[in-house]
């Protein structure tokens, strides 16, 4: 059983109209990996994140998550499984402060309202955000809110976690700091998958990166491989920068 | 603010022994409109799922009871909760529609009052329920039918409503079901992703606010004796039933106790004094006024406004 990888993606597929978004994509990450999905915009990351989160339904292909088949499967089941996300545009409740955020989370777990807050309060402290407590959400700042979103999943227990460009809009200061956050997360025994267009960032945490181009795997490797694979660079600034033969 | 609701309940529990009728009258309109407007506030107000058609619930409620009274002599107060869970069916009906085609905003506004327009065109053309003509409750004061000489009765039975639901908002406020709704009237998907079953919890809401909707039309139909498919199905009562939390602060737990102690005087003194020489629409401009008023200076209710004064005269 322990042989069988976390997440499974078999020839997963989505179309909007004739835009083919995500294309026959198959990947599996194992239990307590970092894996980082790059590529240029519109390569179709977000749409995977959609995907295998629950948030749009697939055309073709099965997501398979700790053995079980999460096809179909609504949002907040996929997240009762264990599979929680953060958005790209972070989506705090605004007029609910920092730890009710939190504690909504919590509370898909642990229905006992102050047993939830508690843990609200934990993973508060965690991310950094505990002398935020009491103030409402929409008045932090963008880094801020990139660490509630990232509590706010966290608070539901996952032992997969989808994390979308949560450090895009960030200075290089708060960038170290959620970095060290991630893999802590990542230490404390959670897998991560992270969408990232911060290269130092996503080549400094992840174990190995899979690479998207127009809904294509086109790569999947090690983060040096990767970032000197003439296929990678050709999809980033196009054919004409791809190195003549080494 | 504890030892002030416990004066209140004082005050409003032996008010009756100094009022004259007719300012009885006025005190159970504010408490029977704060009432709906608290069934209202669950689905409207926290779960942020703005229904436009409660009146439609309203006369579900008052129409069951009173026919089950006068053709199968089931006593009102059982009638009540046959009328609350018709109520809660259609109620269900409507979530299910609603929430499960994703209806958001405006579109489910509409399916609200389409419903409750079905129901009064309905009613209207069934003559075995009076259509056009109404239904009329014989008077026999026996309170075992709901029915009684002294309005004093019904002060405190529509006080009893009032706390009942307010209670049941409050106990909701404090848990996870409130703590829910409130997440899913702030943004729904961020709530579903966080593993909360959107659809389930906007359901129960609609079944809870549809209840004590239901149970409210009893008291309509056994305070006033006569049922207008019109009135008691119509828009305008829909109107008066959303008003009040919302002038009162919407998703707060006194919110529409608030709006309702502001409003249902304010259309009763234009009733009757602005009713006469076609000036009867004149309490309708003015929920017009007020509600602008209301958007403009206090987006959102009353109760915020003046809470918000209370701390900060009290941190003084």
């Amino acid at each position: 059983m322990s042989a069988a990888p976390l997440l499974e993606v078999r020839g997963l597929g989505k179309r909007f109209g004739g835009l083919h978004a995500v294309r026959d994509l198959s990947f599996e990450m194992a239990r307590g990996e970092v894996l980082g999905l790059i590529g240029p915009n519109g390569a179709g990351k977000t749409t995977v994140f959609n995907l295998l989160s629950g948030f749009l339904p697939q055309d073709t292909g099965e997501v398979r998550f700790e053995g079980r088949s999460i096809t179909g499967l609504k949002p907040h089941a996929i997240c009762a499984l264990g599979l929680a996300r953060t958005f790209q545009i972070v989506r705090p409740f605004p007029h609910l402060s920092v730890l009710e955020n939190v504690r909504v989370g919590a509370l898909a777990r642990q229905p006992r309202m102050a047993e939830a807050a508690a843990r609200a309060r934990a993973v508060i402290e965690q991310v950094g955000l505990a002398a935020k407590a009491g103030q409402p959400a929409a008045g932090l700042t963008l880094a801020d809110r990139k660490r509630l979103e990232l509590a706010r999943a966290l608070a539901t227990g996952p032992t997969l976690l989808l994390l979308d460009e949560v450090m895009a809009g960030l200075n290089p200061t708060e960038i170290q700091a959620i970095l060290a956050l991630v893999r802590s997360i990542n230490e404390a025994g959670v897998s991560i998958l992270l969408i990232e267009h911060n290269m130092r960032a996503v080549m400094t945490l992840s174990h190995r990166i899979v690479v998207l181009s127009f809904g294509e795997k086109i790569v999947d490797g090690a983060p040096a491989a990767v970032a000197n694979d003439p296929r990678v660079i050709e999809a980033y600034l196009g054919e004409a920068y791809v190195p003549a033969a080494h | 603010m504890r030892w002030l609701a416990l004066a209140a309940l004082v005050l409003l529990l032996a008010l009756p022994a100094w009022l004259d009728s007719y300012a009885i009258s006025v005190f159970i309109l504010i408490f029977f409109y704060a009432f709906l407007g608290q069934a209202w506030n669950i689905l409207g107000g926290y779960a942020g799922q703005l229904s436009a058609g409660h009146a439609a619930f309203v006369g579900i409620g008052a129409y069951a009871s009173a026919l089950l009274s006068a053709q199968a002599g089931l006593t009102p107060w059982l009638g009540m909760l046959v009328g609350g869970t018709l109520s809660a069916g259609l109620g269900t009906l409507v979530g299910y529609l609603g929430f499960r085609f994703g209806l958001r905003g405006f579109y489910f506004v509409l399916l609200t009052v389409a419903f409750a327009e079905v129901c009064r065109i309905v009613t209207l053309n069934t003559d075995a329920v009076g259509g056009a003509l109404g239904y009329y409750i014989t008077f026999t004061g026996n309170p075992r039918q709901f029915q009684f000489q002294d309005n004093r009765a019904y002060y405190y039975i529509a006080l009893g409503l009032m706390l009942i639901a307010t209670g049941v908002v409050a106990a909701m406020e404090r848990r996870r079901f409130g703590a829910f709704l409130i997440a899913i009237r702030e943004d729904e998907q961020a709530c579903e992703a966080l593993g909360v079953n959107t659809f389930r919890y906007k359901m129960l809401a609609m079944v809870v606010s549809s209840f004590l909707t239901g149970v409210g039309g009893t008291f309509y139909a056994f305070y006033l004796f006569s049922l207008q498919p019109n009135s008691v199905f119509g828009i305008p009562l829909s109107v008066e039933i959303i008003i009040r939390p919302i002038v009162g602060g919407a998703g707060t737990v006194l919110g529409p106790i608030l709006g309702s102690f502001i409003l249902s005087p304010l259309a009763e003194a234009s009733r009757i004094y602005l009713g006469q020489g076609g000036w009867s629409g004149a309490h309708l401009v003015a929920y017009g006024l007020l509600l602008i008023a209301v958007v403009l200076f206090l987006p959102r209710g009353a109760y915020p406004a003046l809470r918000r004064l209370w701390l900060r005269s009290a941190a003084r």
